[in-house]
């Protein structure tokens, strides 16, 4: 059987009306995306069970946790954990009591999570002994994460984890939750309204937009209808997985390959065969119709238009995929409405597109 | 001059008694009301208060009244084939946890509030059934509202004197607590005796409250 978590929520407060369906893979990262409003961290309660006053069905990897009235578990049955947007520790508890609370309630053949990987995997082996009041905010962070994980968690919860930090705390934290990514067979939740966090963690998406789901699929699927609705164009792009290929270090670059073609990039830090994320912003993506030689720009790619909107006066996005390849990932390219009607481009026409720039995630 | 120490005794043997079972009572209701969304709670609430502002002689007279002979629960008491309450220890003791229960209830009340719904959230999705998370979470973290909620009924139910007279008399040994005795002791001008225990209460309620004080000062740690 396939494992997969299936959810469906309804409800109804004042304006706000949710009615969100849909169904992610019971591994890796799925995020909850959207912007404030949209509902995202009301599924995430749900899930959880926090929200017992909202009807809805859930099924997770096989098992019924929540059916239309008939069926309630209450939070503390279902084997989650819970990281809650401000760490929520108990003020009466040191960091130790703290990470324990959730693994003492365990029977001993139900803790598969153990306190020393938990603790070393997190790096909060100094703070055990402090009272939580003394720590600051990335520092808590790590201690609920820790305090979920401990739970030995089916599934883990995490809503806008990094939301409360600033702009070091989150930079701080964000290889350890890269961490759980890599190391962690749990699947993981993450909700987040911030595209550079998901784009970095997530494998699937669930694009939320006022209580219903827009879209939902691999992240680079859906994060493209996204960045292809977004108005606010100057941070649209689109998130490429590429494989390093090879270094020259005489000219400082590396080469990638990924599923549109190669791309040279500055140096990175990575091995030969390593994964990396990379970001490309529409801004910087511009087209040609026939292959330029006599560019400074090195990755030319051959294209064919995919869909084409205006996102404000006189700027157009289109969404691109790799000429042969009907599978590829899109390619999101904004260029002036002039260009546009110049190049007299339309759906399904042939074109090149000449990468300026592309930003590293990992 | 002798001095009789027994009112003494009687009255912080009725504040230890009244004290704990009001911890039993006053809990689950101050819990209840910190958490229902029942149209019952405001009725419920301003009932616990009452004793706040009626006279201690109008709630004395009222509990005469019901516990006695004629009284409803005077009644089923006597075919039961126990005695009825008034003039004995233990009508003092029922008294007192009316005349008390606000000062228990709504410290609780209040602590329970301040906590917010995060930690017992916090708590669920850690896999503490209610009852776990209400005495592993909550009562620790409300633990200056139970020192407080303590501290005051306490001192109060020491300090009761309206509605002993009337429901408890004047019975040395019995009901005779230390505030009826040192309106004995005025009433036959023994103004030694109605000094010292008076001089007593003014000290032993000073210590009380600046104990208080210091302990929930102690407590105000910030909370984040």
């Amino acid at each position: 059987m396939k494992r997969e978590i299936q959810a469906h929520f309804k409800a109804s407060r004042g304006e706000f009306h949710l009615d969100a369906r849909f169904t992610l893979p019971a591994q890796g990262v799925s995020a909850l995306f959207g912007h404030s409003g949209s509902g995202k961290t009301t599924l995430l309660r749900c899930i959880a069970g926090l929200e017992p006053s909202i009807d809805g069905s859930l099924t997770v990897d096989g098992q019924c946790w929540q059916s239309n009235g008939a069926l309630f578990i209450p939070p503390h049955k279902r084997p989650i954990g819970y990281v809650f947007q401000e760490a929520h520790l108990f003020a009466h508890l040191n960091v130790q009591q703290n990470i324990t609370f959730g693994q003492r309630r365990l029977k001993p053949h139900e803790r598969s999570m153990t306190f020393d990987d938990v603790v070393a995997m997190l790096g909060i082996s100094h703070l055990l002994k402090r009272a939580v009041t003394y720590l600051s905010g990335g520092e808590r962070q790590r201690v609920a994460i820790a305090r979920a994980l401990l739970t030995s968690p089916k599934l883990l919860l995490m809503d806008e984890p990094l939301s409360a930090l600033d702009e070091q705390s989150r930079a701080d934290i964000l290889p350890y939750l890269e961490r759980l990514h890599d190391e962690l067979s749990t699947p993981i939740i993450y909700v987040s309204h911030s595209q550079k966090e998901v784009s970095r963690l997530a494998d699937y998406l669930v694009w939320l937009e006022q209580g219903k789901v827009q879209a939902e699929g691999p992240l680079q699927r859906v994060m493209g209808r996204f960045d292809l609705a977004a108005t606010h164009g100057d941070e649209a792009g689109e998130v490429v997985i590429a494989k390093v290929m090879q270094h020259d270090e005489y000219y400082c670059l590396s080469r990638l390959q990924c599923c549109c073609g190669e791309l040279w990039v500055k140096r990175v830090a990575g091995e030969v065969g390593d994964e990396v994320r990379v970001h490309i912003p529409a801004k910087d993506v511009s087209i040609t119709l026939e292959p330029a030689t006599d560019s400074s720009i090195q990755n030319i790619w051959p294209m064919v238009v995919d869909a084409i909107s205006e996102v404000e006066q006189g700027q157009v996005m289109l969404q691109l995929r790799a000429a042969g390849n009907r599978q590829s990932p899109p390619l999101l390219s904004r260029i002036t409405l002039k260009s546009f009607e110049r190049l007299q481009l339309s759906v399904a026409s042939h074109c090149y597109a000449q990468i300026k720039s592309v930003g590293l995630l990992s | 001059m002798v001095m009789d120490w027994q009112p003494v005794w009687l009255s912080l043997q009725l504040a230890t008694v009244t004290t704990l079972l009001l911890l039993v009572i006053a809990t689950p209701l101050a819990w209840w009301l910190s958490q229902t969304r029942s149209f019952l709670k405001q009725p419920i609430a301003a009932i616990v208060a009452l004793p706040l502002v009626l006279p201690p002689t109008v709630l004395g007279f009222y509990l005469l009244l019901l516990l006695g002979p004629q009284g409803a629960v005077g009644q089923f008491m006597q075919q039961l084939g126990l005695d009825t309450l008034p003039f004995t220890f233990a009508g003092l003791v029922v008294a007192s946890i009316f005349y008390s229960l606000p000062f228990m209830v709504q410290p609780l009340h209040n602590a329970f509030e301040s906590l917010g719904s995060e930690p017992l959230e916090s708590a669920a999705t850690l896999r503490a059934s209610p009852f776990d998370t209400f005495i592993n979470v909550v009562v620790p973290l409300a633990r200056p509202g139970f020192i407080t909620g303590i501290v005051l009924s306490f001192a109060h139910t020491i300090g009761e004197f309206g509605v002993i007279l009337m429901i408890g008399g004047n019975i040395p040994g019995e009901t005779q607590v230390l505030s009826i005795a040192i309106y004995d002791h005025v009433e036959m001008l023994e103004y030694s005796q109605a000094h010292i225990l008076s001089a007593g209460m003014v000290l032993f309620s000073f210590v009380v409250l600046l104990s208080l004080y210091y302990v929930n000062h102690r407590f105000e740690m910030p909370r984040r």
